[in-house]
């Protein structure tokens, strides 16, 4: 049984749940902390925000971030991905520039147009 | 030439509330932007959670502005970059100084101010120590990494828990850095629970509540050491409960200050309680025909509710130029148990449309609760809350027909437990 | 080379000393430990120059006070250094401390003060409606007057520089030795430097200086006071310096406006080792709040916007130590307050010591002894438009707080002591002392400071050496 506070509301619930009984989750006040809690327990999943470089832009770094959320225990290993990357400006808010990020179904895209 | 709207400010709120007033019918409008860009701090807010209440979709920052930089696209709008607002008046003049076109005095009908906030600093806090090299408000060493490329620290101890520091936290740990610790004044945390497992719990730094800096210590003119007290209930450091952190930087979110300078230098009427213009129901100020609109008003949390409150000054600004200054009685809105502030302060009945806005923070942390709103002791509206706490502004709607049957020339909001 | 003269440390005794030396025909050479001017007492004081009804009369600390004081308009005039002489209170709050002004008065009407006045508390009322209703008279001294200190320094230093004097920075002198013909050798970490003459203005290291060439005459007492300057909303709280009663801790705490309309509160005294640290305590914070409180009850410290510390080298005499101290090496030591007051004219005393010690170069027929300052912030419409004509870069506001221009960094910069640190900018310019205090304008100024210096941004420094901002770039590991 593992316990965690619900971030899908301020309200804060406390859910449990199982891992013997399919990830079931107790505690949740809404559907939707139900499946909060099944998921960060099951596979636990987070939208990377980062920045790579960039050449000749306003500023020397550019945002990017995945356009689906990936695997946590993956985070680390995108960054490092990313500091492969440089940009020449200009780009678009949009732009692919890694595919399939560290074998996810996942792109890391531009968010800024500079 | 008179435009007839000066926006101050090209962040997310002067951004709406130009949109919304062209698309009411004004054809003159122009933003004044101190950056060399458009979108304000947005800019360097790099990470995502914007947008879910405006675009139903999880936005980051520079996406956020650039949905509404787009619609600004589309509209007849001028933009002036690069150009610092150093003086407004109640003539509706505004002085503006720029490299590229020097000192200009502009004139408008209306005028919107939307200069968002800063960071409080360490002196405003008075944390005792050295004073060297390596501490910074969260928001300064957000921009350093974010735009500029710089990490400002490696072993890092982060002074309050508000969303900034902990954006910061997880953004510094992802570029490689150590955040040892999240100290937290109070006994609760300011930032947004989402945030606190996120940026915290996920990268398995502490917080550690009803604790604060002590002592800051440097070593060659640089943070070496932090001293870290647990408070009494007096927020007296308790001695013997030192904890000591060797590192080389300390970040600071400890709350940020609307940015009223022009404001109070324009004789507009102020508002103690949040560091804002005093406004009635459309986001005007003791001004008529100047509205301010966003964190130049009171501290919002989240940018979706900054886009709705500038659209309804935008849209206000609009309607004064057209159609002149709304009459009425105005009716007080005051702040009674638990709740810290009320925006607007002032409501002018006969100019709400169906509702009124209200916005406010209690003081403390609720769980089932109800906000009354009365007039003396004569309860008029209350609305139930599972919970209500300090970091996240609650806002209520009071009907228009509510309103009309009010004969007491002031109402209350409070918060109590149900 | 071997230069006529030597000045050890540049705070602004050793500044003015430089200043004055400057306008004669010999070669001068200044020798600073630290990377900038004014790093010492200089730059961190109550940045008031004293009427000088405090010291004890005959004593060298009362007359170049009083005559200090009276060359401070004309000097802060010729050298563009803020200045006001606004007046002091010393405000009475029992019997007691009645009969230590009136006290106070003689001292200062023996030491030759102008317009002394004993004012009652409704006077003090129409003066300073902020004032405690406990306060029942106070020692008016109109000539007390309000100064940027590490202005008053670098105008005195800049000057000296374009006058010919060679400055040094980063030069700690390790060690000096007498050399055979005369003069002296003085050892600094990287290069030996020799003069026929050497001033000591090495304030709070000025002992150890006096040591290296004499025997102990007097022990430097390091003593640190603490203080609050308070954003520019709360200046309203004293139109004049108002002091309390001195007692043995000092002049005690005060408060007053400054010359960028905020409000300084302090400070606190306390004897401490390490004269180099400047740290603040809760304690010495809690202490000046309360004590300012007795003066002025109002002062709202949420609008606080920095607290800081600093040093003054008092010794264990009740004077200045200025004499010849060997054959051609003099003391301008143990300089502690009124010491700010007093710099110019302790500067006079020093060339007459040198005289005394037979170093009477001739003047310069055409010194230099103005300086300009061009202020963004207190200039006219007028004056705007035409130095933005002048220079676009001064259409560009970098600090949004107290309106300072690119212009006005760049001109910083390129200064004749030219800053190496976002805090030496800030002292020059101005920038970074408001209310966000360098949050918004930091950045820009580091970046700034690179370009015109050429530097890498993780090269720039906050202040002194060691003081880097950036410790790391992002994104370094690009595999080309």
């Amino acid at each position: 049984m593992k316990e965690l506070v619900c971030i899908v509301c301020p309200k804060g619930c406390r859910l449990h749940v199982d891992e013997e009984n399919n990830y079931s989750v107790t505690g949740n006040s809404c559907p939707r902390g139900a499946e909060y809690g099944h998921n960060e327990i099951k596979n636990p999943t987070r939208v990377l925000t980062s920045t790579v470089r960039l050449e000749g832009g306003l500023y020397r770094r550019c945002p990017v971030k995945t356009n689906k959320a990936v695997p946590k225990r993956l985070l680390m290993d995108i960054m490092q991905a990313l500091n492969s990357v440089s940009l020449k400006a200009p780009v678009q808010a949009g732009q692919v520039v890694l595919p399939h990020v560290c074998g996810t179904d996942a792109d890391v895209i531009v968010t800024k147009n500079l | 030439m008179t435009y007839d709207l000066i926006v101050v400010g090209g962040g997310p709120a002067g951004l709406a509330a130009a949109c919304s007033a062209w698309e009411k019918g004004l054809k003159h409008i122009l933003i004044v932007e101190r950056d060399k860009e458009l979108g304000g701090i947005l800019n360097q807010c790099i990470h995502n959670g914007f947008g879910l209440h405006r675009f139903k979709e999880e936005l980051t920052g520079p996406e956020y502005a650039g949905r509404f930089i787009k619609m600004l696209g589309d509209t007849g709008v001028e933009v002036m970059l690069d150009t610092m607002v150093l003086e407004i008046n109640a003539r509706h003049e505004v002085h503006v100084i720029s490299a590229a076109k020097g000192y200009e005095v502009l004139e408008a009908k209306s005028i919107v101010l939307a200069m968002g906030c800063r960071e409080r600093t360490r002196g405003a806090i008075g944390i005792p120590g050295d004073r060297p090299a390596g501490v910074f408000t969260a928001g300064s060493a957000q921009r350093y990494l974010n735009m500029e490329g710089y990490m400002v620290g490696k072993r890092v101890v982060i002074l309050g828990s508000g969303d900034i520091g902990l954006i910061m936290a997880r953004r510094m740990t992802l570029e490689g850095a150590k955040v040892l610790a999240c100290v937290e004044l109070m006994p609760y945390s300011g930032g947004l629970m989402r945030n606190i497992v996120q940026c915290l719990q996920d990268w398995d730094i502490p917080l550690y509540l009803s604790h604060t800096i002590t002592d800051i210590v440097a070593t060659n003119g640089r943070v070496s050491h932090v001293t870290v007290h647990k408070l009494d209930e007096n927020r007296q450091p308790i001695p013997g409960t030192n904890l000591e952190f060797d590192c080389d930087t300390v970040l600071l979110s400890v709350g940020l200050i609307p940015e009223n300078e022009l404001t109070r230098a324009a004789g507009i009427e102020m508002d103690p309680r949040t560091n804002g213009a005093y406004v009635f129901e459309n986001m005007e100020t003791s001004v008529p025909g100047i509205f301010a609109c966003g964190n130049v008003v009171h501290v919002h949390d989240l940018v979706d509710y900054v886009s709705a409150e500038s659209e309804r000054a935008g849209a206000a600004a609009a309607a004064y130029v057209l159609g002149g200054a709304p009459a009425g009685d105005a009716l007080t809105v005051k702040n009674g148990a638990d709740v810290g502030y009320t925006v607007p302060q002032r409501i002018r009945v006969s100019n709400v449309p169906k509702a009124a806005d209200v916005f406010f923070r209690v003081r403390r942390v609720f769980k089932n609760s109800v906000i009354e709103v009365k007039a003396g002791d004569q309860l008029l509206i209350s609305y139930k809350r599972e919970h209500m706490a300090p970091g996240e502004m609650e806002h209520i709607l009071l009907p228009r027909k509510l309103l009309d049957g009010v004969s007491a020339s002031e109402i209350t909001v409070s918060a109590k437990e149900a | 080379m071997k230069y006529d003269v030597c000045i050890i440390g540049c705070g602004v005794i050793g500044a003015a000393a430089a200043f004055e030396l400057s306008k004669y025909d010999c070669s001068v050479l200044i020798l600073e430990k630290e990377n900038d001017v004014a790093m010492g007492s200089s730059r961190a004081n109550s940045a008031i120059i004293h009427a000088g009804y405090d010291p004890k009369p005959g004593t060298l600390m009362a007359r170049l006070n009083v005559e200090g004081n009276a060359m401070a308009e004309q000097l802060c005039k010729d050298l563009s250094v803020p200045f006001a002489r606004i007046g002091s209170l010393v405000l009475a709050f029992s019997e007691e401390e009645e009969a230590t002004i009136r006290m106070l008065y003689d001292r200062g009407v023996a030491n030759g003060v102008p317009g002394l006045r004993i004012i009652d508390a409704a006077e003090i009322r129409e003066m300073e409606p902020q004032v405690s209703k406990e306060a029942r008279a106070a020692l008016y001294a109109p000539s007390a007057g309000i100064i940027t200190p590490w202005e008053y320094t670098l105008a005195f230093a800049e000057t000296a520089v374009r006058n010919g004097a060679k400055l040094v920075l980063n030069a700690p002198v390790t060690g000096i030795r007498a050399l055979s013909d005369g003069g002296y050798k003085l050892a600094t970490p990287k290069v030996d430097f020799e003069a026929a003459y050497v001033i000591n203005a090495a304030g709070v290291h000025s002992g150890e200086i006096h040591e290296m060439v004499a025997a102990k005459t007097f022990t430097v007492m390091p003593n640190r006071g603490e203080y609050y300057v308070m954003d520019k909303a709360e200046c309203f709280r004293a139109n004049h310096v108002l002091f309390q009663c001195p007692n043995q801790d000092g002049k005690g705490v005060l408060v007053t406006p400054t010359m960028d309309h905020n409000l300084l509160v302090g400070p606190n005294a306390v004897g401490v080792e390490d004269g180099d640290r400047v740290n603040n305590t809760a304690e010495g914070m809690a202490f000046v709040r309360e004590k300012a409180s007795k003066s002025v009850p109002g002062i709202n410290y949420r609008n606080a916007i920095r607290n800081f510390a600093g040093i003054r080298a008092n010794t264990d005499k009740d004077e200045f130590q200025i004499s010849i101290a060997a054959d051609r090496f003099i003391d301008l030591a143990g300089i502690k307050s009124p010491g700010l007051s007093s710099a110019p004219a302790i500067a006079l005393e020093a060339v007459r010591l040198l005289n005394q010690c037979g170093f009477a170069p001739d003047k310069k027929a055409h010194p230099i002894t103005t300086r300009e300052k061009k202020r963004f912030r207190y200039m006219n419409d007028e004056e705007r438009r035409e130095a933005i004509r002048e220079n676009p870069l001064y259409g560009r506001v970098i600090c949004r707080c107290e309106t300072v221009t690119e212009g006005e960094i760049v001109d910083a910069i390129h200064s004749p002591i030219p800053p190496c640190s976002v805090d030496g900018v800030k002292r020059r310019a101005g920038s970074g002392m408001g209310r966000c205090q360098g949050g918004f304008c930091g950045p820009r100024i580091v970046d700034i400071l690179a370009r015109e210096l050429k530097l890498d941004p993780m090269e720039i420094t906050q202040d002194g050496v060691g003081s880097q901002l950036l410790l790391a770039e992002t994104k370094r590991e690009v595999t080309e």
